[in-house]
């Protein structure tokens, strides 16, 4: 492989002029959330950097990942992403199909050692060696080890490659296990979500591209600028939710009136995620905007935490419709029968020291 | 049973002790109670604007001052443990050596004798705590902590304070806010049962020994037989 292009080499030579160059500039710092004063740092990276390869990986997954990215409601950053900055591996989008596609990670894990980004849709299965995934005859754990191998750092898409999703949910039976359980010596940032918002997918990359940073993370690995707040926090019914007006069953009043779901088990106090803000299909609406709760989708573990329609959930260990005030009340009755029968016990045995001291 | 008994005043709660209990059972009163009403929300059917009423609000006001306020109390309580008198330092809760694990231990098989099965009638002479009650106290201070660490973990996104900030690294232990609550939740239990426990033997106490159970946690002053 010969020198690699920049960004800017690049549009030229595919013919497009320096003010849709300077567009594009506009568009990626739109997305990544940056301020427009400081385009000019973005169209400096873009000039002078090369561009940085990109091999994007399917495993357990849906596919709802790529699929909520390619409907980001900037169509043209994911098409210049897909199309024209970097991506040189994506199973399911790429032309090439067979021995010429596996080809195509392997040159770049091969030739650019150390340089590429490597993003991970799917959670990887574990038991029985692996076999539960494979591709092209080798399991999901074979293909990521050498893979991450010379990665720059990794992206785990969703909620599959970032905590292990639905795939993940007890009894596990495949072992699916989330990226940075595997690969632990590498730079991993989490975007989690079933599927991740398609523009703050897009956003991660464009500043991983342009910046060649690491976005500033919170403790477990998701990127500051789209998972610092709950979805409950910025949500439009939060109003109805502090005025303790809730909707009480789907088809009430209340329901048509818009107010809070809280007590129909939205999980938005629990969630951190830009759903609110952002929203989905072009800032069209979110669930909560559709009255349907928040399922937590970008959550660690949420498929395990229902029952999703009901705020308190079941408390572990218990079995089915055991909620923590149930055992909690149970125990208090129990705790008081006891007390009643000491009392009644108390009143007999002692009934002499009682009436002696009360006597005098 | 002799029929004069001599008493003899002992000062066994401090200041410090008696404030702390007072505003600890005032702070777990209000805890219980909002927490309860912010976990389940009595249902209205209204009219209302959002904008009209905030006392969901309040409520949850109220649970985050008392949450703070029994906080900074336990400091100081847990300070005291070191400054205090036998009955008030950490030695009168966790035993600090092997002849007090004993002690305890043979304490707490006593007080199942005689207070619980009600087998042996005389009640046991003891000024502090008996082993059964401090072992009780040591379980209530972890589930103040728990209580503590978790509540702040998840009052730590909407706040601008460095102090729960200090608490962030508790909820990944858990696994995410929605397991933290849930947790925070269920210990109330825990409250609402020592409550119940912790005031029906203050009374029988009282009742069986006349040594000033209760009026020993305002005035700091227990009874004991002189021998």
């Amino acid at each position: 492989m010969g020198k690699r292009l920049t960004i800017w080499e690049q549009a030229q030579l595919l013919g497009h002029s320096r003010r849709e160059f300077l567009q594009f500039c506009a568009w990626l710092a739109a997305a990544a959330g940056i301020e427009a004063s400081q385009v000019g740092q973005i169209v400096h990276a873009l000039e002078t950097k090369p561009r940085i390869p990109v091999i994007w990986f399917h495993f357990q997954e849906c596919t709802c990942c790529s699929e909520s990215f390619i409907r980001s409601s900037h169509p043209i950053v994911s098409d210049i992403i897909l199309d024209k900055i970097s991506l040189d591996y994506t199973q399911t989008l790429q032309a090439a199909s067979g021995a010429a596609c596996e080809k195509s990670w392997k040159d770049v894990v091969k030739n650019q050692a150390g340089k590429y980004l490597m993003l991970v849709e799917g959670s990887i299965p574990t038991e029985a060696d692996g076999v539960y995934c494979c591709i092209n005859g080798r399991t999901a754990l074979d293909t990521v080890k050498e893979a991450a191998a010379g990665a720059k750092a990794i992206v785990a898409w969703g909620s599959c490659a970032s905590n292990g999703c639905i795939q993940a949910a007890r009894p596990n039976p495949t072992g699916a296990t989330p990226v940075h359980k595997i690969i632990t010596d590498k730079p991993i940032i989490k975007v989690p979500g079933c599927p991740p918002i398609g523009e703050v997918m897009a956003a991660t990359i464009v500043h991983l591209l342009t910046f060649d940073t690491i976005p500033q993370l919170d403790r477990v690995g998701r990127p500051m600028a789209f998972y610092s707040r709950r979805v409950h926090d910025t949500c439009y019914r939060r109003p109805s939710y502090d005025a303790g007006l809730f909707v009480e069953s789907w088809d009430d009043d209340n329901a048509r009136r818009g107010y809070c779901l809280y007590k129909m088990g939205c999980r938005g106090p629990v969630t951190y995620n830009a759903c609110s803000v952002t929203k989905w299909n072009n800032g069209v609406s979110y669930p909560i905007q559709s009255g349907h709760g928040c399922i937590g989708c970008s959550e660690e573990n949420f498929w395990d935490n229902g029952p999703f329609y009901n705020h308190l959930t079941n408390f572990p260990g218990f079995g089915i419709e055991a909620t923590a005030d149930k055992i909690g009340v149970a125990a208090a009755v129990v705790a008081t029968a006891g007390l009643v029968g000491h009392a009644v016990l108390t009143s007999v045995r002692k009934r002499e020291i009682i009436n002696e001291k009360l006597e005098k | 049973m002799a029929a004069t008994t001599t008493y003899e005043r002992v000062y066994v709660w401090q200041a410090p002790v008696r404030m702390y209990h007072w505003i600890n059972a005032t702070c777990v009163l209000m805890l219980v109670a909002t927490g309860l009403v912010i976990g389940n929300p009595p249902a209205f059917i209204s009219a209302r604007e959002a904008s009209a009423s905030y006392w969901f609000g309040w409520v949850r006001f109220l649970h985050f001052t008392a949450a703070f306020l029994m906080t900074f109390a336990f400091m100081v309580r847990v300070y005291w443990m070191f400054k205090g008198n036998e009955y008030a330092r950490w030695t009168a809760f966790v035993p600090n050596s092997l002849a007090a694990f004993r002690r305890q231990l043979r304490e707490a098989r006593m007080v199942l004798w005689v207070d619980i099965l009600q087998i042996q009638k005389k009640p046991i002479d003891y000024v502090g705590h008996n082993g059964l009650a401090a072992l009780s106290y040591f379980v209530i201070f972890l589930a103040t902590i728990f209580q503590i660490f978790t509540g702040l973990a998840l009052y730590e996104p909407m706040s601008g304070w460095w102090l729960p900030h200090l608490f962030g690294w508790v909820t990944p232990l858990f696994g995410g806010d929605a397991i933290v609550r849930l947790w925070h939740h269920a210990f109330v239990w825990v409250f609402v049962l020592f409550t119940i426990i912790h005031v029906y033997l203050s009374i029988f106490h009282d009742m069986t020994e006349s040594r000033g159970e209760i009026s020993s946690i305002v005035t700091g002053v227990r009874f004991v037989e002189r021998k």
